[in-house]
């Protein structure tokens, strides 16, 4: 029951209960901080589906053909269901939390399409999108929001890092790993399948963290291979960006020595082009940029809190007309690239991926107890060894050995 | 043999390593041309380059952040944290990234990164130059935490730590820096680096320490000597894991243990190394294990420091108190 629900079935005497500033705050019209993006905004198709050209952007969307651009739609559609199901299996008690990414398709799927194999890319702990472009099983995803691990792949299989949690530290991670890029020769040799680059992923309130900056000053005096891609999803869970910034995001990047640009994270075909082409400059041995894709988080910042309580419902309403899987619908029906017929089979698909993941996560099996003390250290380490015979002999000592 | 001191053993050992393997590589703030505060990366950027020896912007939670990265991609960064109390602001990336990345990857992960922090007081420095935090990094599972205390530990230990395949916090002496003593650098290490050391042979009484505090432990032995009372000393060298085993067996003999160092006693290594041989000893001891180390303070001013450190008289002062009972 929502404070509003308690004001008015307070009757007549509870009036004074009334919570002026909840019912204020659904009223209120968008604040104006949220914005548009503004004039540099790098957009090349509108919220209404219709292309536009950019000077320097168009060029890197000029080869994809009709089948690229439904395979972007795809994407898009898939993982919007990947993470609906998740968010209702988190509902039903399967998943102790999860991070939504409705909203931000279009940024994920933009960016992870832009990266090359030998690219590698570190994410936060909300990239499925990128995740499911670099081929992670979005099942994967799941175990560590069921509590059965930390992460269940190999990040050296895909080139994908695994989730990092506390904010903004893989920021570092992603500067280290692009000067061994450089310390191996692989940055700006011209060999396309050689050169290699990396993408590191964060959020706006992240941009406030000192391993950040850290990193942003790392990669800067090393001129080393790494996009920053932030998601300025407008809200750090409750605090909105003027908690963070009273610049425009992508304008920090001037400050530390490389180049800042935003892009309409709502809009894939901008966010391809603007992180291919600044991939293709760090592979070229041109250094880092920073990419804002000026995004919105739809829902929650996990299922654990309630945007209700700090955002107004106008805004929400500006930002579904921006919705990215809309706006490419809208394209490729109007220029007769894609038709009922793939639409459906894109929405099949997409139940059949959930009911795989949904299949995948509830018989996803309780981890051995013992295997906690697995992994801990490459070489034996006698307490672990110790403990994990204690632990052994205590369990074995139940009738059953369960 | 060669005589050395502990920075040069430490110089050669990195240079013996960087010799050995090119992907080992070194990170800090002045290491490149001024050798590192200390000097102890004297010259090792003129012979391996900027590329290996790498001078750091000052920022240490980005060396070590970093450094991570380079593991990753399969470097063995060896990252200088200039001064003991300069480690906190790494001490995230420390806990939570480099200790917890081989378990969060259901052992994918490898992290051969080896932590160089200075440490300790007894050099007149100004605060925050003179911590002992050892027992932060001992408590966080996934490293492994050693400290040498003479020029011969110091030459292998550096190279056995860049050697492992598991993050290392390494601690070194600084106030002994300038310690000299005989290395053997072309045989073998004595110990592997998770052994203690019998450092001095005794009957009466079993002082334990390491790193600054074993030459102090040494020096009470040899003062306790001339007036008949017979100390063993052994240097702990690792702090995790811990050798219980040399040091039980010394407490078998001798039946009587004192723990001394620098750091703050309340929650430090001596109170796990007391519980530990109270339970494994419990029946050979004649008297409670008993710890002389600094006090629960922060470290204090410099005009101070010599009565906060535990020096030979209170050592001393803790050997008699175990022969008391």
């Amino acid at each position: 029951m929502s404070d509003i629900d308690v004001a008015s079935s307070a009757g007549a005497e509870g009036t004074e209960h009334i919570d002026e500033a909840a019912v204020a705050a659904l009223t209120a019209p968008v604040p104006e901080t949220i914005g548009d993006g503004g004039p540099e905004l790098v957009q090349l198709l509108t919220p209404e589906g219709e292309r536009v050209d950019h000077p320097d952007y168009s060029a890197y969307v000029a080869d994809l053909d009709a089948d690229d651009l439904r395979g972007f739609y795809r994407d898009l559609v898939l993982v919007r269901r990947v993470d609906a199901e998740a968010t209702a299996l988190q509902r039903q008690g399967e998943l102790g939390i999860w991070a939504s990414l409705l909203g931000q398709e279009a940024a994920q799927v933009g960016s992870g399409r832009a990266l090359r194999p030998q690219d590698y890319a570190f994410p936060t702990y909300r990239e499925h999108g990128v995740a499911w472009c670099r081929g992670v099983n979005p099942l994967n995803l799941l175990g560590l929001f069921r509590g059965v691990n930390h992460g269940g792949w190999d990040p050296d299989e895909k080139n994908f890092h695994l989730y990092t949690i506390v904010i903004g530290a893989q920021t570092l991670h992603a500067t280290g790993y692009a000067m061994g890029i450089q310390r191996d020769g692989a940055v700006g040799t011209g060999d396309a399948d050689r050169d290699a680059a990396v993408v590191a992923y964060f959020g706006d309130g992240a941009t406030s963290q000192g391993d950040v900056n850290e990193a942003f000053v790392y990669a800067a005096v090393n001129n080393a291979p790494v996009v920053f891609f932030c998601q300025n999803n407008q809200w750090a869970i409750s605090e909105p960006n003027d908690r963070q910034t009273r610049i425009p995001l992508y304008q920090r990047a001037r400050g530390f020595g490389f180049p800042g640009v935003r892009v309409d994270g709502n809009d894939v075909l901008a966010v391809y082009a603007v992180t291919k082409a600044a991939m293709d400059a760090a592979r070229s041995g041109q250094g880092p940029m920073l990419i804002e894709a000026f995004t919105y988080r739809m829902g929650a910042h996990t299922t654990s809190d309630d945007p209700t309580k700090y955002r107004v419902s106008a805004e929400v309403e500006v930002w579904k007309h921006r919705d990215p899987i809309a706006r490419l619908k809208a394209y490729l029906t109007a220029h007769a690239m894609a038709d009922t017929e793939f639409f459906d089979a894109v929405d099949r698909e997409a139940d059949e991926l959930a009911a795989t993941v949904r299949e995948g996560c509830l018989s996803m099996p309780d981890p051995e107890p013992l295997s906690m003390f697995d992994h801990i250290y490459v070489e034996k380490h006698p307490v672990v060894e110790a403990e994990r015979a204690e632990f052994a002999a205590y369990h074995a000592s139940f009738e059953g050995g369960h | 043999m060669s005589t050395l001191t502990i920075a040069k053993g430490i110089n050669n050992g990195l240079r013996r390593s960087m010799e050995r393997d090119d992907k080992v590589i070194l990170m800090g703030e002045d290491i490149g041309k001024l050798g590192g505060v200390f000097r102890v990366t004297d010259g090792l950027q003129k012979d391996f380059g900027e590329d290996r020896v790498i001078d750091t912007p000052l920022a240490e939670s980005g060396i070590i952040g970093t450094a991570v990265g380079l593991a990753l991609r399969g470097y063995r960064p060896v990252c200088e944290m200039q001064f003991d109390g300069f480690v906190y602001p790494a001490f995230d990336q420390i806990v939570s990234q480099v200790a917890k990345m081989r378990a969060r990857s259901l052992g994918a992960v490898k992290l051969p990164i080896v932590i160089r922090i200075p440490v300790g007081g007894g050099i007149g420095a100004v605060e925050h130059h003179s911590e002992s935090n050892e027992a932060y990094f001992a408590h966080t599972a996934g490293l492994r935490v050693v400290a040498c205390a003479n020029p011969e530990d110091a030459y292998w230990m550096i190279q056995q730590a860049i050697e492992t395949d598991d993050p290392v916090v390494f601690y070194e002496p600084k106030r002994r820096y300038w310690d000299k003593g005989e290395v053997d650098e072309d045989g073998a290490p004595r110990l592997g680096l998770y052994d203690a050391r019998v450092a001095r042979e005794g009957e009466h009484v079993t002082l334990a320490t390491y790193g600054p505090m074993v030459r102090v432990a040494l020096e009470a032995a040899q003062a306790a000597a001339e007036e008949g009372k017979s100390i063993e000393v052994v240097d702990l060298r690792s702090l995790s894991p811990l050798d219980m085993d040399t040091l039980a067996a010394s407490v078998e003999k001798t039946g009587r243990l004192v723990v001394t160092h620098e750091a703050s006693t309340f929650l430090g290594m001596g109170a796990e190394v007391a519980a530990e041989i109270t339970q494994r000893c419990f029946y050979h001891l004649e008297a409670p294990v008993l710890r002389v180390g600094g006090y629960n303070l922060p470290y204090p001013p410099s005009k101070l420091e010599e009565d906060f450190l535990p020096d030979l008289d209170r050592v001393l002062d803790g050997v008699d108190r175990a022969l008391a009972y």
